[in-house]
């Protein structure tokens, strides 16, 4: 969006998926404003996006986004129809909406406390009347949500809790009208727009709580990147967009690069990380001929694709209509809320309904019948009701915050609370990820400057494990030259004009271990060997959750002897291997048939159906920012400690949930017949409504003492 | 109690202050990132950009 054109001002929107705190922001824009050309930058740490103004004639948004990468923070550019966000403006025009209520209902219980405290007729008409001057168009403004719900319900033929709601606020409003035009005592204009205030916030409430939760699907399909080089047939080449490949181009991709559409190798060979797609820990060699899918990472070398499906048909876009269409199925659970309200709303009506009848027949005073029927509705209307849930909510997710967990959906907390068994994914959930390396040199071995020199040039993970072990000990890489890297093997230099090698056993000599090094000067061969490392506490948790009584499960991509590994080190019995992304989501359809509710905690892109799929989904925060948008919930830290937490926290919260259900059902117990024998005063319904809010408010918030 | 015609007024006028107030804060985005706001004000230094 241009904002200035004379000086050639921007603004640009970039979301930087890794902002998660505080720290981050201040580094990202403390950064960014060292940038020649930028004026400003903000984050905004909810939607985790920054916005940047800046001069585009000194510097470009593509420049921004190295500049963010260079930080740590990968950022991508957000489309129009993303910049637009909905979420944003929904939640402003909440706002807006409690505010206005909130103004009316404040000045409407002025008035009012003019009118209980014993004023004149005339006095009392005159208050009315202010009072409905300020409390009918504000009524008409914020209570637009409930109307329009409840309308929407009614056409489809069903209740939902609106239908209550807007006719209590139409009935006190037209009733209350009506006694003030009369002259009468009871005006109820107060107790209309307390209902519409308290029942805002606690949409708002709910709002907040789902502010993080973001579309996922679309974002899954940004992994591919924006642009790509294409290879024309008189080679040379162009940059096109990633939208715009067809079938039949060809297009490089150099190392470090995601592969953009699903095709064919033609030229080169190299190591692809295919991780996202498929779970397996270690790379796989690749040359001409070989199939590669979308989202595949190019490790060692440059390789050029012939493109065989691009776009929509491509193996990452199906991955993405799998996760939309489990997601979609989920939305249907049932929330205890929705299911409180499904019976609350149609007795509330025929209670309603009956004392009207009932005072008609027995007085024949159809102004008082009314009068009464307003004020069972009144005093039934489910503010406490409303507020339960969403209250409980937010205290349970600012008690998991605090323990490094983000819920994104309240309902999740539920759905949690229901889980008898939890399925993990190995690779990066059960483990980190990262070969460690298990019989290290001696730390003064003269081997290691060398180790460290070669392991160097490699993105390969056991060259990552191998440098890593070499910064530990603080060696300085020795002096090489000629070096390079042989896709596939390793990496060759030379000292002194000796040739050496670090790579795969059989390039460098020896027919034993995962990686080996020649020497320069002798025929010595050292060899290395590697481990999966399991996260610090994997196997304490899955004990502890199997004490519990949940069933385990591992599903994963990789090799049966690294899933053998992990499963009796965690002692899963049920562990299962090669799984392709379409294999685990199936797998979690069949638990669901067999009536089981799963909690599944899976980290790569291959888990994201899955994870859609399960009842409720957790994921590390380490996990590929798509996955994570599929998850109910994320956790940092090294830890698996996140899921007994959740579990537990998920229990208290639903716990407190039940009983806020159960005390504004007592209050309707007690309230009702009240109301029923028409002794419900304008004053009687303020109290009771607020008492009751306010009470359901603190059970809430008795989940932060530690229970 | 003539005095409430003029009261009445006046309360009514800075209720819609307040709520003119709340409306400029909304549209100007003060509220579009609670989150990050509650961690700004704990920050030292001035703001590295204006908005």
């Amino acid at each position: 969006m241009p904002l200035d054109a004379r000086h050639s001002h921007d603004t640009v929107e970039l979301l930087v998926p890794g902002l998660t705190c505080a720290a981050c922001m201040r580094k990202v824009e403390a950064r960014l404003s060292t940038v020649a050309g930028v004026s400003s930058a903000r984050v905004n740490l909810t939607n985790r996006r920054v916005a940047i103004r800046f001069d585009q004639v000194r510097t470009e948004p593509e420049a921004l986004i190295d500049e963010l990468d260079r930080l740590g923070y990968p950022a991508r550019p957000l489309s129009q129809t993303d910049t637009d966000d909905p979420m944003v403006r929904e939640s402003r025009a909440l706002l807006l909406r409690v505010g206005v209520s909130g103004f009316a209902a404040m000045n409407v219980m002025l008035l009012s406390i003019g009118v209980w405290s014993g004023a004149d007729a005339a006095m009392r008409d005159l208050l009315h009347w202010v009072s409905a001057l300020i409390a009918l168009p504000a009524m008409a403004y914020a209570g637009t949500p409930f109307f329009t719900s409840a309308w929407n319900a009614l056409r489809a033929g069903s209740l939902n809790m609106d239908v209550p709601i807007s006719l209590a606020i139409l009935l006190s409003a037209g009733n209350s009208v009506l006694e003030t035009a009369m002259s009468g005592q009871h005006a109820y204009f107060d107790a209309g727009i307390m209902l519409i205030f308290f029942l805002l916030v606690g949409r708002y409430i709910e709002q907040l709580t789902r502010a993080r939760a973001r579309s996922s699907a679309s974002e899954l399909l940004a992994m591919t990147g924006r642009t790509t080089a294409r290879v024309l047939p008189d080679g040379t080449r162009e940059k096109i967009a990633t939208a715009d490949l067809e079938p039949g181009m060809q297009v490089a991709i150099a190392p470090g690069e995601r592969i953009p559409a699903d095709g064919r190798i033609l030229v080169g060979a190299s190591d692809l990380d295919r991780s996202l797609i498929t779970g397996e820990s270690l790379p796989v060699r690749a040359q001409h001929g070989t199939e590669v899918n979308a989202g595949t990472l190019n490790l060692s070398s440059e390789i050029i694709v012939e493109v065989t499906r691009a776009g929509d048909d491509s193996l990452l876009a199906e991955i993405a209509g799998l996760v939309g269409a489990a997601e979609r199925g989920r939305s249907r659970h049932d929330q205890l809320a929705e299911r409180a309200a499904k019976l609350y709303a149609p007795s509330v009506h025929i209670l309603a309904a009956l004392a009207f009848a009932g005072w008609l027949w027995a007085t024949g005073d159809g102004r008082l019948s009314t009068q009464i029927a307003v004020a069972v509705l009144i005093i039934t209307c489910p503010c406490a009701l409303a507020l339960a849930v969403p209250t409980v909510h937010t205290v349970a997710t600012s008690r998991l915050f605090r323990g490094g967990i983000f819920l994104k959906d309240g309902g999740a907390l539920e759905r949690l609370c229901e889980v008898d068994t939890v399925v993990f994914d190995k690779t990066g959930t059960l483990t980190d990820g990262r070969p460690r390396l298990i019989d290290p040199l001696p730390d003064a071995h003269p081997a290691w400057p060398l180790i460290a020199a070669l392991s160097r040039a490699s993105r390969h993970p056991y060259a990552t494990a191998l440098n890593e072990a070499a910064r530990a000990r603080k060696i300085v890489p020795a002096e090489i030259e000629d070096m390079s890297e042989v896709p596939g093997q390793g990496v060759e230099a030379r000292v002194n004009g000796v040739r050496v090698r670090l790579g795969r056993p059989g390039w460098v000599g020896t027919a034993s271990a995962q990686v080996a090094l020649s020497l320069p000067d002798s025929d010595v061969v050292h060899a290395f060997s590697f481990a999966q490392s399991l996260r610090p506490d994997a196997e304490a948790v899955c004990e502890r959750l199997r004490r519990q009584g949940y069933d385990l499960y591992m599903l994963s991509g990789d090799h049966p002897d690294a899933v053998a590994e992990i499963a009796t080190a965690t002692g899963i019995a049920d562990a299962r291997s090669g799984l392709t992304p379409q294999d685990k989501h199936a797998v979690l359809k069949v638990l669901r048939d067999d009536r089981r509710k799963v909690l599944m905690v899976g980290d790569g892109l291959n888990d994201s159906p899955a994870l859609a799929a399960a009842h409720v989904s957790m994921s590390p925060g380490s996990a590929a920012d798509t996955t994570q948008s599929v998850s109910d919930i994320v956790f940092t830290g090294e830890s698996l400690q996140p899921v007994l937490t959740a579990l537990d926290v998920a229990a208290t919260a639903t716990r407190r949930a039940r009983e806020s259900i159960g005390i504004a059902t007592l209050y309707n117990v007690i309230a009702v017949p009240v109301a029923v024998a028409g002794l419900v005063t304008p004053l009687v319904a303020a109290l009771a409504m607020s008492g009751s809010s306010i009470v359901v408010t603190l059970n809430a918030l008795r989940q932060r003492t530690p229970s | 109690m003539t005095v409430l015609g003029a009261l009445i007024p006046i309360s009514v006028a800075l209720g819609a202050f307040g709520l003119a107030a709340f409306v400029w804060c909304i549209r100007s985005g003060q509220f579009d990132d609670l989150e990050g706001d509650q961690h700004r004000a704990l920050f030292d230094e001035d703001e590295s950009g204006t908005r």
